[in-house]
């Protein structure tokens, strides 16, 4: 339903706690993540949905936020890489990965990749090199050079940890 | 508390103390900086290379909806600026540039106007009803063209659009040049670049209301930026406070002046209220400074045994439309001081225009000139390899300056002086990891069936950490070679260290810590380390030019050996025995020899500040500030090695294999390390086979506009990097430590082409410009067999 100011009601659940917002017709998920919400992990890296640095997880499907409006959100279940760890508590395996194999430098990828990297080994709990660095491709990233994202995952991946 | 310890921490591949916030979506980067009652700025940029602006209509834009303030650059004549290069080569002809244009554009992307809303979708629709007049102009984008007669003219002051000329000479090339038995030449791109941090540029300029003014940046340099900012807007320097939190990388690209620097600060002050701007990331392929685009002419002489007597080089470097930062440093000082590479060529003879173009500004860029240098030097020895059929290691090791001759000065200059390597090792190192041998006969064999497979090789040297302080005048270049620090130890003797070096991704908070605890003695998880916030931070220059281990380490270094050496004193009131016969070690004063009790740094610290028990002349606290000035550079250096197939029948070059070993002196954390080579190799491999920025050679526009257009390599189109090291200390700093974060991208670029041209040497290809893509490898393979066949 349109509000009067053009602005529609969403709610949805986000890192398991149900939120409603109202937004313009226009505004982009990633913009309600990071703006109504306030959970600034997730990045905007680019403009044409190359990057992969908003990626989230809707319906507990890995998704560029920036792909989807807010207004289609509404209903759905988002987790953020926020939602991956409670304070205080331990990272989860690929937080914990990325941090033992040195995955990470400027860290604005990592949050999409994260996120990325997990619905990869839900798809194929047991990828190969070329299985890993294919079913990143979404996500870019400029500091690591892939290599040790590359050895994080397979790490997760022999050891066939659930993410 | 575990208050010491006898660990030794540099050389320990120790996991980063910065993950955990960055790996829990905490870390905090200018755009995610939200301030009550936060405006927002929007920037009107040229659709134009080359126009007069006619006219600037604002009135629909200033009565849109949430607008607060509408400006042209006519409104700001007077007001700041012009924007001023921080390194000006002596000679060079500064062209003017205004903050905002104000007659004339000079770059598609060049700012016109600017909104400030309420909302960043309000500055967005606002920006879209402000009307211009041009008047189109000629334009021009490729350097060589520029220097032509009848090109258009960028700049009154800027006679054939030549800013600076500067020549390098050592020996005498052309009596080489007549008694070599061969010279040839040879023309090579190094193709234009745009650095691609994953985070844009963004800024937030915040009011105090003591009336000072808070600026949040993403700035590798922010002390300079705080300066530049103070002298370009006109506020008292004390009074502005430059904060650089979490970057989302740098590259170089993130330690220029930009336009919304100035802006944002100024609007700030103007509607007294916090001022954003964020740069999208088709708006930064036409703000953000590019890189390389250098065009070389190089002419090399040598005998039939593969010896080089001499070289020369002319090099084009296109700057864009005005001269950015440090814009005629890099094709100069960078590029051609270090032209000959890891090689011993007495006879050189160089020089370098700087030319302005109407294309985005071009400036530093991860190794900025060293590996436009690197790339002279390698393409030149691999082409006499080529030429004589000689094995191109072979060629390399009889041309390597020797282990014995550093400190090494190329072609007798005064300005390049090798610190120490042994470039030999290096080779031997990495052509066993490679096994170079069995990987040449497979290529051999391969090619019977049709396989095109190929080897390349590069080595480099360079210089990193720009000093001593009173060099850096030489050159013109504003600012020094120092770095300072500040280590600040509390009463319970844990210690704080603020450090004028400003990470973008390095790992600094672990590695200064490795550097000061080995030092200090005490745990790491005892030691912090503040950055980026010029009001806590005393003084500094920032991390560029790989210098922030060798100059900003040595000073993390030396101010915690001052520490060390207070506390002694204090230690040895203590203990009641003369200072020299205190030892320290594992974290505990003694005297060795007596049965005095110990007494630890945590109780001396405690002392220090009760101060009741303090040997004459020694002071309370426990604080040492360092701005250490190194006496020299250290050279970092290196050999690469990378195995391609190309499959001739689509031009695709698959990289089987690529070996690195660095000599980077000293390692610190060799996990950070491998990082940093493996981030560096990728981009250079990314310059070899994928990125280039593409412009319009007739109307000047930008066709890689976006990431749609420009190709950022993903995981799938890269290899796996093996990083090896081997350590020859640098005399140069107390730690022996070289800068690393440029050596991938210096190496990788001409490693890849000589791979590829090796592949394709069954064709007759002896060169191809970067990026070897697909369609031009694949052009060139049609073009060799339609000769063949002729």
């Amino acid at each position: 339903m349109p509000e009067p100011d053009n602005r529609h009601i969403v709610t949805l659940e986000i890192n398991g706690t149900r939120k409603t917002v109202a937004v313009e017709a226009r505004k982009l998920l990633v913009h309600l993540i990071r703006e109504d919400l306030g959970l600034t992990g997730t990045h905007v890296g680019c403009d044409t949905s190359q990057c992969g640095a908003c990626t989230v997880e809707i319906d507990g499907q890995a998704i560029k936020s920036c792909t989807v409006l807010a207004v289609m959100a509404d209903g759905a279940s988002i987790t953020t890489i926020e939602g991956l760890t409670d304070p205080g508590a331990e990272l989860s395996p690929v937080q914990a990965a990325f941090h033992e194999h040195h995955a990470l430098q400027c860290g604005f990828c990592t949050p999409g990749m994260v996120m990325s990297v997990r619905q990869l080994l839900k798809d194929q709990p047991h990828p190969s090199e070329h299985d890993i660095r294919h079913g990143l491709a979404g996500n870019i990233c400029r500091c690591t050079g892939y290599h040790n994202i590359v050895r994080a995952v397979e790490s997760l991946a022999s050891k066939g940890d659930q993410p | 508390m575990n208050d010491t310890t006898a660990i030794r921490h540099i050389g320990q591949p120790l996991r980063r103390r910065e993950d955990l916030k960055l790996l829990a979506g905490k870390g905090r980067y200018v755009d995610d900086v939200r301030l009550p009652d936060m405006l927002h700025m929007a920037v009107l940029r040229s659709p134009h290379a080359h126009a007069n602006i006619r006219s600037v209509d604002l009135s629909a834009a200033k009565v849109a909806p949430g607008v607060r303030l509408v400006l042209s650059g006519k409104a700001l004549e007077g007001k700041m600026g012009p924007i001023v290069p921080n390194w000006i080569i002596p000679g060079s002809k500064v062209p003017f540039r205004p903050v905002v244009a104000t007659d004339r554009v000079r770059f598609v992307g060049e700012c016109v106007a600017l909104v400030v809303a309420e909302t960043l979708a309000q500055a967005y629709d606002a920006i879209g009803l402000i009307d211009v007049e041009y008047e189109v102009l000629p334009a021009m984008t490729d350097e060589d063209i520029a220097i032509r007669d009848g090109a258009p003219q960028l700049h009154d002051n800027v006679p054939g659009n030549i800013t600076t000329i500067y020549k390098v000479r050592g020996g005498d090339y052309q009596k080489a040049a007549r008694e070599a038995d061969h010279v040839i030449g040879l023309r090579v791109i190094n193709n234009r670049l745009i650095p691609t941090c994953m985070e844009t540029r963004a800024i937030v300029a915040s009011p105090e209301p003591d009336g000072t003014l808070t600026v949040y940046i993403g700035s590798q340099v922010p002390h300079m930026h705080r300066r530049w900012i103070a002298e370009t807007v006109g506020i008292p320097e004390h009074q502005l406070r430059v904060i650089a939190p979490d970057i989302g990388g740098g590259f170089g690209a993130k330690m220029h002046l930009y336009p919304e620097d100035l802006l944002c600060p100024y609007l700030a002050r103007e509607l007294g209220a916090p001022v954003k701007w964020w740069e999208s990331r088709s708006e930064s392929h036409q703000s953000t400074s590019h890189g390389r685009a250098h065009t070389e002419n190089i002419e090399v002489a040598f005998s039939s045994d593969g010896k080089i007597l001499g070289l020369k080089v002319d090099t084009l470097g296109n700057v864009g439309a005005y001269l950015s930062n440090m814009a005629s440093g890099g094709p100069t000082v960078n590029t051609v001081n270090f032209g000959t590479g890891t090689y011993k060529i007495d006879n050189y003879e160089a020089i370098s225009r700087v030319v302005v173009t109407n294309t985005v500004p071009v400036d530093a860029y991860r190794g900025y000139g060293r590996p436009e240098g690197a790339y002279i030097a390698e393409r030149a020895i691999d082409a006499v390899a080529r030429h004589l059929k000689l094995d191109q290691v072979e060629v390399r090791r009889k041309n390597f300056v020797q282990p014995t001759e550093f400190p090494y000065r190329p072609y007798g200059s005064m300005g390049v002086m090798y610190d120490s390597g042994n470039y030999q090792g290096l080779l031997d190192k990495a052509l066993a990891a490679f096994d170079y041998d069995g990987r040449r006969r497979e290529c051999d064999a391969l090619r019977r069936d049709g396989i095109y497979r190929g080897i390349g090789v590069a080595a480099y040297t360079h210089m990193c950490g720009m000093a001593p302080s009173r060099r850096l005048a030489m050159s013109g270049f504003d600012r020094g070679g120092w770095e300072s620090a500040r280590v600040s130890i509390d009463s319970s003797g844990r210690a704080t260290i603020y450090s004028g070096s400003m990470s973008q991704g390095q790992g600094h908070i672990t590695s200064l810590s490795q550097i000061a605890a080995d030092v200090l003695q005490i745990p790491m998880d005892n030691i912090d380390i503040v950055q980026g916030d010029t009001r806590q931070v005393q003084a500094g220059h920032g991390t560029f030019n790989s210098r922030s281990m060798a100059v900003g380490g040595s000073s993390v270094h030396v101010s915690s050996q001052r520490i060390v050496a207070k506390a002694k004193k204090i230690a040895a009131g203590m203990l009641e025995v003369d200072e020299k016969d205190v030892s320290y070690s594992a974290g505990a004063f003694s005297v060795p020899g007596t049965d005095i009790a110990p007494v630890t740094f945590s109780k001396v610290a405690r002392m220090a500040y009760v101060g009741h028990k303090l040997p004459d002349g020694v002071g309370p606290g426990l604080d040492e500030t360092v701005f250490y000035d190194p006496t020299g550079m250290g050279s970092p250096s290196g050999v690469h090695l990378a195995y391609v197939e190309v499959d001739p029948a689509t031009g695709i070059v698959d990289i089987l294999d690529y070996v690195a070993v660095d000599d980077v002196g000293t390692l610190i954390n060799p996990l950070l390390a491998a990082g940093q080579i493996h981030g560096g190799v990728v981009q250079g491999i990314a310059q070899a086979l994928y990125e280039e920025v593409s412009y319009d050679p007739d109307d000047g526009q930008l066709l890689t506009g976006s990431l749609l257009d420009y190709a950022v390599p993903r995981a799938e189109h890269v290899p796996n990097i093996r990083s090896l090291f081997q350590e020859t200390p640098s005399p140069t700093n107390p730690i022996g430590v070289k800068g690393i974060g440029e050596s991938g991208s210096i190496a990788a670029p001409p490693c890849m082409v000589h791979a590829v041209l090796d592949a394709l040497s069954p064709f007759g290809i002896a060169h191809l410009d970067m990026p070897l893509t697909p369609p031009r490898v694949w052009a060139a393979v049609q073009e060799a067999r339609t000769g063949a066949s002729q």
